[in-house]
């Protein structure tokens, strides 16, 4: 497996005296869909900043597909690592939408027809393009929340890394997201998950890596991860509802098998009882 | 008693031709917990802004029908009348927050409305208790982490002695822990005799302290009452809602198996569920 982001025994503390990271060493692999879960204050978003050089290590190192954070500037680092952060209007400047989705475009040298090109791509492919000409401050948030994904998109990253993506989204707008990450997955992108949505992960992800107090807890596959009640205690966190149900009933074979979704709950309760489906 | 009554309201913002609410027509008695939902976009944050009078005051545009606070006809009182009734709590706790300690940020409000120096420090000892939140009296509110600042939020509405709180998404940026624990203290208020409502997209710890729940969907009520009964019907998924998956899964499994009831927390679930599975229970 091809390493894409190498972190190593990374620590941060902010100038305010507040260590945000301490010791933190982590692999993340090409074509994988990860999730850093954790608490408020965990220190996941510092750990992401360092990933396209906007916080470079105090200690220990990162690697961007080889390369070290200290030795590449943000704008290259940029290149290779999109990162949508949690709020969208934070991030917007240009007057129209389709503007927003062309600015790194231009800043990275594109031509004009490439430009064009991919702008509209991206914009169709998040339902934009009809918004091409208006202002990204006239958008809905969950239309915000998209232009932010596709102005990322628009420049073809290998590793994306969303931040809180979920927040304050309705069910519809969560589904959709979920596409979109399989979709990168399809196109053997890196997807990077950055959360404290317990519900979200249950479904569509590869690898959970647990953090508290700027420190990794623990990892594992979401079946794993998603069922160590102790270790999300310690994170502060909660278990999901269907593996908090699945727990509690305390059944061997429900145990075993793990379920994350009430359709695989169903199924092994159905099971049990001898019901056909 | 009736608390607050919307009546046929139909309202568009300035320049705006489609209405962002919809002959909506609601009824809040005293001491009932509202969940408001809805897909985005619905109207929700629109709907509550009319609760203390932000519309039409502030937002003007086109507003038909009335909305009653305590009997008054919002039209006819100004937002810091209303808002001695209705406290509201938004989103984003930052954006919030004014000063520089939390007892400060407690009695700013008091302060402005001229309410005697005696009477602030009391409402201040009793607004950090009801929160339960003593300790952080001295603190700067910046440096509090988000439940914690989003509890001074709610202790500065509760001085001002509203009868009715309002909050738009207050756990949006919580982590599952912090959220629960809040949630809790509005059921803790709720049951001090405070009217509660509440938007939000995440129901999963709300259901069981609530008593009713609206759902607004391109602003219209679609379904309004006991927030079970309406979650558990047929289509209220599809109106793009997050059900709690302990109530889909008890839908699921009720085409298979007889269910008596819809459970009302995980937890709930679980030991239904216990039942089934271990057979203590007939099944249909």
């Amino acid at each position: 497996m091809e390493t894409v982001i190498e972190v190593r025994n990374l620590s941060y503390t902010y100038p305010g005296g507040i260590t945000a990271l301490k010791n933190v060493s982590l692999d993340i692999y090409r074509g994988e869909k990860l999730v850093i879960l954790g608490s408020n204050g965990a220190g996941k978003s510092t750990l992401i900043k360092h990933f396209n050089g906007l916080l470079k290590p105090q200690r220990g190192y990162i690697k961007v597909f080889g390369v070290d954070t200290r030795k590449a500037s943000v704008a290259e680092l940029s290149k290779k690592v999109g990162i949508v952060f949690q709020n969208p209007y934070h991030q917007f400047f240009s007057e129209k939408v389709w503007d927003e989705v062309a600015f790194a475009l231009k800043n990275f040298g594109y031509s004009e027809e490439t430009i064009k090109y991919r702008v509209t791509k991206v914009l169709r492919l998040f339902d934009l393009y009809d918004y091409a000409d208006k202002s990204p401050f006239e958008l809905s948030s969950g239309e915000m929340r998209r232009l932010a994904i596709a102005s990322v998109l628009a420049y073809d990253p290998e590793v994306v890394v969303l931040d809180e993506p979920t927040v304050g989204q309705d069910r519809i707008q969560k589904e959709k997201l979920r596409e979109y990450i399989k979709l990168l997955s399809l196109q053997n992108k890196t997807v990077i998950l950055v959360t404290h949505d317990i519900e979200f992960v249950t479904e569509g992800f590869d690898r959970i890596v647990v953090m508290s107090n700027g420190t990794i807890l623990g990892e594992g596959s979401p079946k794993e991860v998603l069922y160590n009640e102790e270790l999300l205690k310690k994170a502060n966190l909660m278990l999901p509802q269907i593996p908090e149900i699945s727990i509690r009933i305390n059944n061997n074979i429900i145990l075993e098998k793990k379920p994350l979704t009430d359709d695989e709950l169903l199924s092994l309760v159905l099971s049990i009882l001898g019901v056909r489906k | 008693m009736k608390v607050l009554v919307v009546e046929n309201l139909t309202y568009y913002y300035p320049g705006s031709t489609k209405p962002a609410l919809k002959n909506v027509s609601l009824e809040i008695e005293k001491g009932d917990f509202v969940i408001i939902t809805g897909p985005s976009g619905s109207g929700k944050s629109t709907l509550i802004r009319t609760f203390n009078g932000l519309i039409p005051h502030f937002y003007k545009g086109r507003f038909e029908g009335r909305v009653l606070v305590f009997g008054v006809d919002t039209r006819k009182a100004s937002v810091a009348e209303l808002s001695k009734k209705v406290g509201m709590v938004f989103q984003d706790p930052e954006n919030q927050i004014l000063t520089l300690s939390v007892e400060r940020e407690i009695a700013f409000g008091l302060e402005n409305l001229g309410v005697d120096p005696r009477e602030i420090r009391l409402r201040v000892n009793e607004s950090l208790r009801s929160l339960r939140i003593e300790h952080l009296r001295y603190r700067v509110p910046f440096e509090l982490s988000i439940g914690e600042q989003q509890k001074v939020i709610v202790a500065s509405i509760l001085a001002m002695k509203p009868e009715i709180l309002v909050f738009d998404e207050p756990t949006a940026h919580m982590d599952p822990f912090s959220a629960l624990m809040f949630i809790q203290i509005l059921n803790e208020l709720n049951k001090q005799g405070y009217t509660i409502i509440v938007v939000e997209h995440r129901l999963d710890f709300l259901v069981k302290y609530a008593n009713k729940i609206v759902v607004l969907r391109d602003g219209k009520i679609v379904k309004i009452g006991d927030p079970l009964k309406v979650l558990a019907e047929e289509d209220v998924e599809h109106i793009g809602i997050n059900v709690p998956k302990y109530i889909t899964l008890f839908k699921k499994l009720s085409s298979y198996v007889s269910i008596t009831s819809i459970p009302k927390s995980s937890d709930e679930a679980s030991k239904i569920l216990k039942e089934i599975v271990y057979g203590n229970r007939d099944r249909g």
